[in-house]
């Protein structure tokens, strides 16, 4: 990429095109929406974790006929909700397979009658046996989900081999082995899920949700109420958060309130609040992961055997493709000849957990990167030196034999991470204070990439269509199904279409997020907006601009004004002015889905985090002091954005490390209230220094590669590497509370009483 | 909850309002659904999270946690009063320019809440920002470009004569 310095609009701090709204408090989210006539839905939920349904009692002090009543029966087209696999019930029929799991629902014109009409509805179950953690699910001798065999409660398994693993452990070194865990995580996102559905037997369905990927629900709907696809439609409103947390259960919450809206005749809207939505929709799959690695004596790695076990919870959801991407980020960025590795998901009676930024890298990453500090330990190499050695290069192999033909520049982010944290001078400093204070002082870090995109053929399956227009009325539109909430969407493609127009940013607006209007850009998920969909709007623009030049006169060095004029040339000529592209993967890209090898990512963003903590020996906890990011993501689109992201992410990846923890009660989650459920606040969260290197990635959008998930995968592990340098203690499982701190420093010093004694 | 509608009346943003509603119907739901005023929103319900904050007699307070016969007589200011003669009042201003707002869900009661710490420390610190909006929480920006906007807001002339 040659023309940076040409560059107007990309690069820039645009302000975020839909500020003003948000600020002035007129954004309208789901739960500002109402309809003529609109009644609220509710549902009713199991309180066990498996069992079958033998009845449904309706108390007669409630006058039923006030209210509207719809259960699996009323369903007309199939009882299930299309992800990957159709495995999950829409409304439970006949058994449940988890806490929480949606029943009955009921709908009354005043909300406030809901609670007293759920509360007057009973259940008669007869239990059945439930599996709750990798390791029942793992005895399998309970089967829960899939066929009686060995490969019963597996959602899906892959299995890696590079190079000869059995080979090298003779002349190994060193061995280092290691377990690491990760729990449950929450979205928390501030806005609740939420939905307004409408029916009408000639029009179809439309349902108006708080939401990431409208085709997702789209097509789910379609198969819950039998309809061809024009009689569904979905519509994005203001999303407030998501973090992966909307981007499977709307799919569910959609239906219910379309299967309300269709009996009721009205339209019906359902808003879960806080104690619903924590407890009843997707966590972060919690995750299991065992390393052993074969290390010469100069500190290189010559096996990793690795594997992995996930908790997918009731249903398949994405557990899936969840499991690629922690699998395909296991090995961490290093270069290693001989890797096997093996990952299952199990199904458990728990809620299903589902996509959370990260995608299952941040658990994989936690284990490697915690991993290497036990290895640098091992080989007596400081916490820098061991990755420096075995860092990936260009024209190195990752574990599925892909080539490393884009520039890798791990090194350059090492040092440049090492001098902004200054690291080792701090190390110094820490070891040379901490004997004198009970505030023990640390230094850690991590370094680790994140694929952009679909994993491996995935865009190819999703062969993405998205576009500009210009309406009658002059307006140039960004047409996708790529949503804005919060991650800057609708900033960063109307940048990349004012860009590739040569107009300016404020004459460039987003469509309406709309399936009866915009195309199909797929979800808002994977870190792919900005590189896979902007690309495709980059495509698209100079593709409008040729066709202007062609047909329509538009010459060189053209104002906005002579772009205006040439569309409407253009128009008459064509009838619209209308530009639209479909995905291209870049060549040379192969992959074997069948045995995992080849490009499973088109590009990476690398990055390397430092966390300073202090651990309280008084009251065993553990804050994080100052933190520091370096990361190569391509071209920076918008500064301002990006450091958003990143600052995000790192504030996400505090809580995952130190406050936020799931807890069950029998597969029911325990804590599902914000009084107990702690992320961190304006008080917890430390300075976060965000430092870019640029080097554009030509198939992405104007240089673009990922970032939005990037953010996550680093912070624990630097976080916990840095507490064992303050206190010397190797916690290997996250959320690590001071409970835990509390337990292990307290043992440890009893046990070393006893030996003394 | 008694369903008997008692009137209330209280000022909003400047301006008279009365409302028939049962006494302990949330602050927040007068606002919401009988007033019309969305810019206020609902994170927890439980007075955790801060997005429903609004200013009462010059207090900062959760209007999940506020009966509405509380409210009678009051002076009640939301983030659709934050607005200076039709222009965005300076942090709003900043909160765009310095990447403050995300998703947009906390803004509201994020933008009432910093207002209120500009209205006692015209000139906070980081600390004093992180501690005056320590209730209210955001989950998208990691709040660096919160405090950041804060900032801003606060070093902008004028911004003493606004932050009311």
């Amino acid at each position: 990429m040659t023309a940076s310095s040409n560059l107007r609009t990309v690069g820039t701090p645009q302000l975020r095109k839909e500020g003003v709204d948000k600020v002035l408090g007129r954004a309208k989210y789901i739960d500002d929406l109402e309809r003529e006539g609109i009644w609220y839905g509710a549902t009713v939920r199991s309180t066990i974790p498996r069992g079958r349904i033998l009845a449904i009692h309706y108390d007669a002090r409630v006058d039923w006929s006030e209210f509207v009543i719809v259960s699996a029966g009323d369903i007309p087209g199939k009882n299930h909700i299309q992800m990957i696999s159709a495995d999950q019930p829409c409304l439970a029929d006949g058994q449940v397979n988890h806490c929480d799991e949606a029943i009955v629902l009921i709908a009354h014109p005043d909300k406030r009658r809901l609670p007293e009409a759920l509360a007057a509805i009973y259940i008669d179950y007869e239990p059945l046996r439930a599996v709750l953690s990798i390791e029942e699910s793992e005895t399998q001798e309970e089967i829960i989900w899939g066929p009686h065999t060995s490969e019963g409660n597996i959602f899906k398994q892959f299995h890696l081999e590079k190079g000869n693993v059995d080979s090298v452990w003779a002349e190994a070194a060193y061995i280092v082995e290691g377990e690491y865990r990760t729990g449950a995580q929450e979205h928390l996102y501030i806005e609740n899920n939420g939905a307004i559905a409408e029916y009408d037997e000639v029009t179809g369905i439309t349902v108006w949700g708080s939401l990431q990927c409208p085709f997702y629900v789209h097509k789910s709907l379609m198969a819950v109420f039998d309809l061809p696809a024009e009689k569904v439609r979905v519509i994005q409103v203001e999303t407030g958060g998501a973090f992966g947390g909307k981007e499977d259960y709307p799919s569910i919450l959609a239906a219910h309130a379309g299967l309300l809206a269709m009996k009721a005749r009205r339209p019906i809207k359902i808003v879960y609040d806080r104690m619903e939505d924590l407890a009843a929709t997707t966590k972060r799959h919690p995750s299991r992961t065992r390393h052993r690695t074969a290390i010469d004596k100069n500190g290189k790695l010559l096996a990793m055997e690795i594997d992995i076990a996930t908790d997918g919870g009731a249903y398949a959801t994405l557990s899936s493709t969840v499991l690629s991407r922690a699998t395909l980020h296991s090995t961490g960025p290093y270069v290693c000849p001989n890797i096997r590795i093996t990952s299952r998901a199990w199904a458990t009676n728990t809620v299903p957990c589902g996509a959370f930024r990260g995608f299952g890298a941040p658990q994989s990453i936690f284990a490697i990167e915690r991993h290497m500090e036990q290895v640098a330990l091992a080989v007596g190499l400081d916490s820098d030196e061991i990755r420096r050695r075995n860092f990936l290069h260009d024209g190195d192999t990752t574990a599925t034999e892909q080539v490393m033909v884009e520039p890798v520049i791990l090194d350059t982010l090492l040092d440049r991470a090492l001098e902004v944290s200054d690291f080792h001078a701090r190390q110094s400093e820490f070891a040379r204070l901490n004997p004198l204070s009970p505030v023990k002082r640390g230094i850690g870090l991590a370094a680790f990439y994140h694929g952009s995109g679909f994993t491996g053929s995935g865009e190819r399956y999703l062969n993405s269509l998205a576009g500009i227009d210009v309406t009658t009325d002059n307006k140039v539109r960004v047409l996708v199904s790529s949503t804005e909430f919060g991650q800057g969407t609708n900033t960063i493609l109307t940048q990349i279409a004012a860009e590739a127009l040569g107009i300016g940013y404020e004459d460039v607006i987003m469509a309406p997020c709309d399936t009866g209007i915009v195309p199909n850009s797929g979800p808002t998920v994977a870190s792919r907006t900005s590189m896979v969909v902007g690309k495709l709007i980059e495509r698209a623009g100079r593709q409008l601009v040729t066709g202007l030049r062609q047909d329509a006169g538009l010459l060189d060095n053209y104002s906005t004004q002579d772009f205006f004029t040439s569309c409407l040339r253009y128009r008459e000529l064509h009838g619209k002015v209308e530009s639209l592209c479909r995905y291209e993967a870049p060549p040379n890209i192969y992959w074997d889905d069948q045995h995992y090898r080849g490009e499973a990512y088109p590009a990476f963003a690398w990055a390397v985090y430092v966390a300073e903590v202090a651990v309280d020996t008084t009251t065993y906890s553990a804050e994080v002091t100052n933190f520091h990011t370096v990361q190569e993501v391509g071209r920076v689109l918008n500064p301002t954005l990006a450091a958003g992201q990143i600052e995000g992410g790192v504030a996400q990846g505090i809580g995952y490390a130190l406050y936020e923890k799931v807890l069950y009660n029998n597969g029911h989650m325990l804590n599902n209230q914000m009084t107990n459920y702690i992320m961190p606040t304006a008080q917890d969260v430390p300075s976060i220094s965000v430092h870019f290197e640029e080097i554009p990635f030509a198939h992405g959008a104007f240089g673009a590669k990922g970032i939005g998930e990037l953010p996550h995968d680093g912070p624990a592990p630097a976080i916990l590497n840095a507490i064992q340098n303050a206190i010397n203690q190797s916690f290997t499982s996250i959320p690590l509370l001071p409970e835990d701190i509390f337990i292990r420093v307290t043992s440890d010093a009893h046990e070393q009483e006893q030996i003394t004694v | 909850m008694s369903s008997r509608q008692f009137a209330i009346q209280f000022t909003v943003n400047g301006q008279s309002a009365r409302v028939e509603a049962p006494p302990l119907k949330r602050l927040l739901d007068v606002l919401r659904e009988d007033l019309g005023l969305t810019g206020t929103k609902e994170g927890c319900g439980e007075g955790e999270c801060g997005s429903c904050s609004v200013r009462m007699n010059g207090a900062l307070v959760n209007s999940c946690l506020v009966p509405i016969l509380q409210v009678e007589g009051s002076v009640v200011e939301t983030v659709e009063g934050l607005t200076v003669d039709g222009e965005l009042h300076p942090l709003q201003q900043a909160f765009i320019e310095c990447g403050g707002a995300q998703c947009g869900i906390c803004t509201p009661g994020m933008l009432v809440a910093a207002s209120h710490l500009l209205s006692h420390t015209p000139y906070p610190t980081v600390d004093e920002i992180r501690e005056g909006l320590a209730g209210n929480l955001c989950r998208c920006t990691g709040f660096i470009k919160i405090f950041e906007s804060v900032i801003s807001a606060a070093a902008k002339k004028g911004s003493q004569a606004h932050a009311r």
